[in-house]
């Protein structure tokens, strides 16, 4: 018996993670229009529905009914599974994320975490670095010259930027004790992070920017040079599942910035999914800030970043923070 | 335990089929593909046998990290295409080496009593892993280590001494 239920449990949870993911993410694409709008002094999409509400929908029925096109010369099977790795990464990596306190409902504790893997954090590095094979294999099978330009762009960018962002995680780790999500926000009751490790924060969140391809670190797909890059052949929905990627990814990772270092769900007076919310849009709504503020780097700088600013400091970090562990008796 | 036999011997299948595909395949990042499911199928091999953290590097290191050099070497250099075919000549070498292994492996299976035990599933955390791996083989570690950083001293080196002239006249104009 107590199976089933668990069973049923864990499918909701399921539905609702991803509803509610897939809408912030179309709504995320309506905010960011709006907010580009104001920051360039003008009024964003405003036609469909009040202020422009409907929008995302116009958006998503224009990208279902256009003609999903494949070019002759591509790769047939790797051209049209790629856009599909992109898209389902970021989702399988909530499944470690907690999101708010445990629920109790007649006495039973119900964990607001799809799964507490052990190796949790292992866990979302691991498909983070799976991310590169949709943009990587999407650029290839496209057989087009700039989309193979963005594709080998692409691949050298995360590969170069996921090894900082996963030594700028080691120092949360040492602090937690533990690569578990949820016993990560538990070490954060009394001191989120962010105020004990600034550096590792900035480190991810650099990191976090190059891994979703935003501006200033879109190389893979830069309009003016490579006319969108890795996705330059594709069309309808599964262009749409690029572009739907992007966002759940960028969301994704507000609320992986929120787990290790702005204290997770913890948060005084109001709910603790309220906190969780709100702290896990904060990063996305830097990076649409950011997207209109920075022009595009030069490859060599995006390289020279990485490989000798990021890195080295990232490796400084982790040894000052196992100094005064060590020093502190923690 | 009885489905935990069935799902090895289900994984080992794709394993070796996934193997051979990749040994096998003209067109490279094809190849790549294979290989990378392969490893995906270790991975989760490993965590059926209690291993989560060797399952999670299995996918950093080599799904995520490796082969995706491989690939990006690929695209760089040939771009996937390969018109070569593999010669008979070419085969014989590998395939009595490989040959041999079997039937050493084969031999030793019949053999050695250790063989005879199955290997039982046993949960580790990751902390026991590394306090493990730490304090009885902290010197292969190191070793290990020391030679990663000849390797990317040696590669660095190789990198700049080949790009010193052509880039300095192209970066003084």
């Amino acid at each position: 018996m107590w199976w089933i239920l668990g069973l049923v449990l864990l499918i909701m949870k399921l539905i609702i993670v991803i509803s509610v993911l897939f809408g912030f993410a179309a709504y995320m694409v309506l905010v960011e229009r709006k907010l580009l709008g104001r920051f360039q002094i003008r009024y964003g999409p405003n036609r469909v529905g009040p202020f422009g509400l409907l929008q995302p929908l116009a958006d998503g029925i224009k990208l279902i009914i256009k003609e999903d096109f494949v070019p002759r010369t591509a790769d047939r099977l790797v051209f049209l599974t790629a856009p599909a790795v992109v898209a389902a990464v970021p989702l399988v990596i909530t499944a470690v994320i907690p999101f708010s306190d445990d629920l109790t409902i007649g006495g039973t504790r119900i964990p607001m975490v799809i799964t507490d893997l052990n190796i949790g954090m292992l866990f979302v590095l691991a498909l983070a670095s799976l991310a590169v094979y949709g943009i990587a294999l999407g650029g290839w099978a496209s057989n087009s010259k700039y989309s193979l330009l963005g594709a080998i762009r692409g691949s050298a960018q995360l590969i170069s930027y996921e090894l900082s962002m996963g030594l700028s995680l080691v120092p949360v780790v040492m602090l937690a004790g533990s690569f578990s999500l949820v016993d990560i926000v538990n070490a954060q009751e009394r001191l989120p992070f962010i105020l004990v490790q600034p550096v590792s924060f900035v480190i991810f969140l650099i990191s976090a920017m190059a891994e979703s391809n935003r501006i200033p670190f879109d190389l893979p797909e830069s309009e003016n040079e490579l006319i969108g890059g890795f996705h330059t052949e594709y069309s309808g929905m599964r262009f749409g599942l690029f572009f739907v990627g992007e966002y759940v990814s960028m969301i994704v990772l507000g609320a992986l910035t929120a787990v290790f270092f702005l204290g997770g769900w913890r948060g005084p007076i109001l709910p603790s999914l309220f906190w969780f919310l709100l702290k896990t849009m904060l990063i996305p709504l830097f990076f649409i800030w950011t997207r209109a503020t920075l022009p595009r780097l030069r490859y060599d700088q995006l390289m020279h970043l990485g490989w000798k600013f990021l890195l080295p400091v990232a490796l400084v970090n982790i040894v000052v923070t196992g100094g005064v562990m060590l020093f502190m008796g923690w | 335990m009885i489905s935990l036999r069935i799902t090895f011997y289900i994984l080992s299948v794709v394993i070796l089929t996934a193997t051979a595909m990749a040994i096998t395949r003209k067109n490279l990042v094809h190849a790549v593909l294979y290989l990378i499911q392969s490893f995906f199928a270790t991975a989760i091999l490993f965590y059926l046998l209690g291993a989560p953290l060797l399952a999670a590097l299995e996918v950093i290191i080599y799904a995520g990290a490796i082969m995706v050099l491989f690939l990006f070497i690929i695209m760089t250099l040939i771009g996937g295409e390969t018109q070569a075919g593999h010669g008979r000549r070419q085969w014989i070498f590998p395939a009595i080496l490989g040959t041999v292994s079997i039937l050493v492996a084969f031999f030793l299976i019949y053999e050695s009593p250790a063989t005879q035990a199955g290997l039982e599933p046993a949960m580790v955390r990751p902390i026991v892993f590394g306090q493990y791996l730490f304090s009885t083989y902290w010197l292969p570690v190191e070793i290990v280590s020391l030679l990663l950083f000849v390797a990317l001293a040696g590669a660095l080196y190789l990198g700049r001494h080949k790009a010193a002239s052509p880039a300095e006249t192209e970066v003084g104009q």
